[in-house]
């Protein structure tokens, strides 16, 4: 390991103008992609998606359904179950892209190459929202098509140009990237990863399973904001519930209200803490 | 050219950093020297616009860290060796680095060759020893080839020969008319690497001076001298004013006169001398008492002899 030169060249002057906010986001473009626990988190959000649809359409048995079953039957939010329960894959791979930095003490290398903190992690956000709604896009596209394919007759079976059907599919995928991408607000605000993907399965799951522990009428009335909620109605083409909820878009739109809260108030606190 | 204006760093009731002010000039390694705890690390992460003084500011080139407009090709700082991504490769971790500043990717092979790291540079940095972060944090210092230079420790975890080569290479930066500043806890490496030193103790600064100067301020010089007569000479030394202790039966420990009063006094009064040289104190020893009040943690240590010697 003998240095094979001694000196690392003379002093070079500076050249023109700054760094800019492209070479950031090409900077963590690189960082996403160079370590492993991106790919692996990444096939477990496909893996989980498609299998999950793939054993929902084939434990259908229309033939053993009783009529209410049928009536509630939705072939599409069927195919997009699996989406659901990835958004809790895709929501450590947000946690990871802040929280991994904190752990390894990268962010001190990350800050002092581009010592804009709102620019580092805007850089982040937009590429892993980039990631997350190709990925997204393509595995719901994928389950619903393969969920379609083999539920078998006479179960009805949904095709894109059905009302409702699109939106349900390319709707779920864009889900998936806004719960991440709220998973790395939280992660930014908590900078560990325990506790970031602690907090985002209790905002998605153990919430949900207080608030159904509550008197019917104050339940039913704070159903409507909890982020698993809109996720089932975004997956479904029917409308799932016999009290008021929010429509998808306007579901979706308090979504990205919340995840844009929690990226506001992470950056803010990345701005003035000491790292 | 680091300048650092009153810089004050408070954690609740602690200071960890009273009220610094120092420069650090280009062209020379600039030791920065004080026990652990002492404010060191603090000091360098306010630097680089990692953690924000509770009072004062520190200056590069003329303008705080976050006004810099190509941070990586004006200032390369290693704070922690091992602050790499486990999985990620040594060529990865520069190559991230490098885009954000625009620096060709040419540059992060070129740096790599520079520290040895070559053969490494697709591996897992996870697998690295101490020695090999060492030596990648070292590469992304010099990654944008930056006038301004900070290093925390760097020959933490490093063989002889790597120690060498950090000296060197720390000293070939600074003739290139770099500003090099490099903390260590060992006063015996920054008296062979800096050529200015600064001390700070519990966050508050010692001494700030050329390395030369402070040596000679701090070590207590004496003068030893051997010879088969050491009676006549002591008398006469002593006359001179001279303070003159026994070493052992023919060498004498003289304070308070140069080697050359020593051989002057002898060659007068023709007292054969076979040994005359002038002797420092160890600058470990110097640093230490400078530093003892300062020093936040220390261990106990039991002296058996004079535990016993209390006894009697």
């Amino acid at each position: 390991m003998t240095a094979v030169v001694d000196r690392p060249g003379r002093l070079a002057t500076i050249p023109r103008g700054h760094y800019r906010f492209r070479s950031v986001i090409r900077s963590e473009w690189t960082k996403m992609w160079s370590v492993r626990s991106t790919s692996l988190t990444l096939l477990g959000v496909a893996v989980v998606t498609i299998v999950l649809s793939i054993v929902g359409s084939a434990t259908t048995h229309w033939s053993t359904m009783s009529a209410s079953a049928r009536a509630a039957f939705d072939p599409t939010s069927q195919s997009l179950q699996g989406v659901i329960y990835s958004q809790l894959v895709i929501g450590v791979l947000g946690a990871l892209l802040i929280t991994s930095e904190h752990a390894t003490g990268t962010i001190r290398i990350s800050l002092a190459a581009a010592p804009s903190r709102g620019k580092v992690i805007a850089a982040k956000a937009l590429v892993f929202a980039v990631v997350a709604a190709v990925v997204g896009e393509i595995l719901s596209f994928a389950a619903f098509f393969a969920g379609q394919a083999l539920l078998r007759s006479p179960a009805p079976h949904a095709t894109l140009g059905q009302p409702e059907v699109l939106r349900a599919v390319a709707g779920s995928g864009i889900l998936l990237m806004v719960l991440g991408l709220l998973a790395l607000g939280l992660g930014t605000i908590i900078r560990h990863t325990a506790g970031t993907i602690t907090a985002y399965v209790i905002v998605l799951l153990v919430v949900p399973l207080a608030v159904a522990a509550l008197p019917q009428a104050t339940g039913n009335a704070i159903d409507k904001y909890l982020p698993a909620h809109m996720a089932d109605t975004m997956a479904s083409t029917l409308g799932i519930s016999d009290h008021p909820q929010f429509s998808a878009a306007i579901g979706l739109l308090v979504l990205a209200g919340y995840t844009a809260v929690a990226l506001g108030v992470g950056a803010a606190l990345l701005r003035h803490r000491d790292v | 050219m680091i300048e650092v204006q009153q810089l004050t760093k408070r954690y609740g009731d602690r200071l960890a950093v009273d009220d610094l002010n120092f420069a650090v000039r280009p062209g020379v390694v600039t030791g920065f020297l004080g026990p652990n705890g002492s404010g060191k690390s603090t000091t360098m992460r306010m630097i680089m616009g990692l953690d924000a003084p509770t009072s004062g500011q520190a200056l590069i080139n003329g303008s705080t860290y976050d006004k810099l407009r190509w941070p990586l090709r004006e200032v390369g700082a290693l704070l922690e060796a091992k602050a790499i991504h486990p999985s990620r490769s040594a060529f990865n971790h520069l190559w991230m680095l490098a885009q954000t500043n625009d620096i060709p990717r040419a540059r992060v092979t070129e740096v790599l060759d520079l520290v040895g790291l070559h053969d490494v540079a697709h591996r897992r940095a996870g697998k690295f020893s101490l020695g090999m972060g060492q030596r990648l944090g070292i590469a992304a210092v010099l990654l944008g080839n930056p006038a301004v230079m900070l290093f925390d420790e760097p020959i933490n975890g490093l063989d002889p020969e790597g120690i060498r080569w950090v000296r060197t290479l720390l000293q070939g930066l600074a003739a290139d008319g770099r500003t090099v500043l490099v903390s260590s806890h060992m006063m015996s490496e920054m008296a062979l690497t800096a050529q200015d030193l600064i001390v700070i103790g519990r966050g508050k600064l010692i001494s700030a001076g050329p390395t030369s100067e402070f040596i000679r301020q701090n070590s207590e010089q004496s003068v030893r001298a051997s010879t088969p007569t050491p009676g006549p000479l002591r008398t006469a030394l002593v006359a001179a004013g001279a303070n003159v202790a026994e070493d052992s039966d023919d060498t004498l420990r003289i304070t308070g006169v140069t080697a050359a009063f020593v051989g002057d006094t002898a060659a007068e009064r023709h007292i054969t001398l076979h040994e005359l040289s002038t002797q420092l104190a160890s600058l470990e020893e110097a640093f230490m008492g400078l530093t003892a009040d300062s020093i936040e943690y220390r261990g106990i240590t039991t002296d058996p002899i004079t535990q016993e010697a209390g006894q009697r």
